[in-house]
């Protein structure tokens, strides 16, 4: 036990798997801060990874002016910081994603309102 | 002519030990460490409590006289100002969210520094420790009331003031300051005036309540001026005890200064991260400016704070671990802020706004290497778009840190265009952080974090809605839910201020045309 405290410390966890509907997911998207912080989403794990870019992130993103020119082909993933290669056709349990797990997305050429990252 | 009497009267110093000293208690039929259990168990060894010396002497009787005065005369400003009508005079109705801000996120604040203060007397077996601290527990109460009273006049025209109480409890920025004193007062005594007497009101407050009060008295709001410096001139006491707290720390054992270093990196960088709302308030939500939150820092923190640490060098403190970052930080910090409460302006109990073109520019002389590159242009876009009438509301809800419960818009040390993710695992679990600081903070006692009340996952646990909620019911909206729980009154609390109620009410009181109609 780390905490110093003055009897046994010892509580569960708020945020287990167990608390919440589905799995959460947390997504950022790079260069782009307009939105302000990376979104923290409950998603099903039998959900294609691919639903992602047609089902959700328009949700999230979709008022920004570089959305709808993404090139989803060119699209480069990272979980963890670490580069990383999703199939789009498997879900997102197959995909090795689990509870609060977080990705990013880079979208090359694309560098936001103005070039200003934001 | 009477006969002259000479009366005793104890000098200072004396009258000061008559009234503090000997008030002790030396159990007798239970063991003195059962009665106090709390002075020892977080390894902080005082050898000699009567070292500590309160530097204003102050005793239980001046004090009364003191405060007493202070309050008569804080009371009279508040009765004159709501008898002139003074909210009229201040300079814009965009000023009143810097108040309601305050009420909602800082005067709690006062509430549980005085519970951790009460706390603390008990349990110091220190007797000059104890009394100070019992002082300092009602000057805590007396700011939470003054601060609520003084605000309560406001409260009859302007929305966004009436709940401050229940939203402390629930709605999701607040979990900020929330989280940072419930951190502070479940900690040991010792680590509590750390926290909050040395690294929060000595090293950190100066920030708030000085140029923020200014800005206050620049924008023509005299009664929140008055409780400001009524409260300020208790917050020099208690920065002069925080200070002697911490060199009576290092002086009482060696020992004792690893202990300190580590709350002291800690409590840095705790209050700093809780410092970012000031510093969103002192540049966007001030209509007329006093200086910026980066002149302000560069004062109270890099001048004052670095003096500081430069004395405190031969107990063997050093300044602390994220000062540097913070230091990085004071041309990021406000626009990062401003920009969030503007996405989630929405679930806010307050108004946000794009500023005017000479506010900009004002932005851009503080703030040349960054806010016309990175800041500028995405508040132009927001402009354009609120005109065409497609206001930007983010609606989806934020990751947050799990140590300072901020949404994660902090960037890289050296790289503002890209997000700090950080993360650790534990247990099973991970748990993710805005900064290394954040994050060392975690690993240090991850059996503490893990039980943070993270306000979106309480939200996404089912946790936020009023009781009978059914969340499977077809065409459920959960914000509309969330926002209910939370009593806010979506429509008046909320939204942009174009358009807002505040906005067209204080436009008619003073018979100004409403902005955008203006010849």
């Amino acid at each position: 036990m780390s905490v110093v405290a003055i009897g046994a410390y010892d509580f569960p966890a708020k945020d287990v798997r167990e608390n919440f509907p589905a799995p959460l997911l947390y997504i950022g998207w790079d260069d782009h801060l307009m939105v302000c912080s990376p979104v923290c989403l409950p998603l099903p794990p039998d959900m294609p990874f691919g639903a992602l870019s047609t089902a959700v992130l328009p949700g999230v993103y979709g008022e920004h002016p570089d959305f709808e020119k993404i090139d989803w082909a060119q699209v480069e993933w990272l979980k963890s910081g670490r580069p990383w290669a999703p199939d789009p056709a498997k879900s997102l349990a197959e995909n090795g994603l689990t509870h609060k797990n977080v990705i990013r997305f880079r979208t090359p050429g694309l560098t936001g309102i103005g070039g200003s990252h934001s | 002519m009477d006969t002259r009497v000479t009366k005793k009267k104890l000098g200072l110093k004396d009258r000061y030990a008559a009234m503090t000293r000997g008030l002790g208690w030396e159990t007798s039929y239970q063991p003195m460490d059962k009665v106090f259990p709390y002075d020892k168990y977080e390894g902080i060894k005082i050898h000699d409590w009567d070292q500590w010396q309160d530097p204003f002497r102050l005793t239980m009787d001046a004090y009364w006289k003191y405060q007493g005065e202070k309050e008569k005369k804080l009371y009279a400003v508040i009765e004159a100002f709501a008898q002139n009508n003074g909210q009229l005079g201040v300079s814009d109705a965009r000023y009143i969210n810097a108040l309601k801000l305050f009420l909602q996120g800082v005067t709690p604040l006062e509430y549980y520094a005085h519970r951790g203060f009460a706390h603390v007397g008990r349990q110091f077996t220190g007797e000059g420790a104890r009394v100070a601290a019992q002082m300092q527990s009602i000057d805590e109460l007396r700011h939470y009331q003054t601060e609520t009273h003084a605000l309560s006049h406001y409260n009859k025209y302007f929305n966004g003031l009436h709940n401050a109480h229940h939203w402390f409890d629930r709605v999701w920025y607040l979990s900020v300051p929330k989280s940072f004193f419930e951190d502070a007062i479940t900690g040991g005594p010792f680590e509590f005036l750390v926290a909050v007497s040395f690294s929060f009101e000595y090293v950190l407050t100066n920030l708030l309540f000085v140029p923020f009060m200014s800005g206050a008295a620049h924008n023509g709001d005299m009664s929140t001026v008055t409780f400001g410096f009524s409260a300020q001139s208790d917050e020099s006491r208690h920065m002069t005890l925080g200070i002697e707290c911490i060199k009576f720390l290092l002086e009482q054992d060696p020992a004792n200064v690893p202990i300190v270093q580590k709350w002291i990196d800690k409590w840095f960088w705790r209050g700093y991260r809780l410092l970012t709302l000031v510093a969103m308030m002192q540049d966007y939500m001030l209509p007329k400016r006093v200086m910026s939150w980066k002149e302000a820092w560069e004062m109270y923190a890099e001048q004052n704070g670095g003096a500081l640490f430069k004395d405190l060098a031969r107990y063997g403190i050093r300044e602390p671990k994220g000062w540097k970052d913070a230091c990085e930080g004071k041309d990021h910090i406000s626009h990062q802020a401003w920009n969030t409460f503007y996405n989630y302006s929405a679930a806010a109990a307050f108004h946000t706004w794009v500023p005017t073109d000479e506010e900009m520019d004002w932005l851009a002389e503080k703030y040349p290497t960054t806010f016309n590159q990175l800041y500028r242009p995405r508040l132009e876009h927001y402009r354009t778009q609120q005109q065409a009438g497609k206001r930007f509301y983010s609606k989806t809800l934020p990751m947050l840190c799990n140590v300072c419960q901020v949404p994660m818009f902090f960037t890289e040390p050296g790289d503002a265009a890209t997000i700090c993710y950080r993360e650790s695992d534990w247990r099973g679990n991970q748990h993710h952080f805005c900064s290394d600081h954040c994050k060392e903070i975690f690993d240090d006692e991850p059996e503490k974090y893990v039980q943070s009340w993270l306000p979106v996952h309480q939200i996404y646990q089912g946790n936020c809605f009023d009781p009978g909620t059914d969340p499977t019911v077809e065409g459920f909206d959960p914000l509309a839910a969330v926002l209910k729980h939370y009593q806010i009154n979506v429509g008046a609390d909320n939204f942009d201020f174009e358009g807002s109620q505040d906005q067209k009410n204080f436009a008619a009181w003073r018979g100004d045309a409403p902005r955008g109609e203006q010849a």
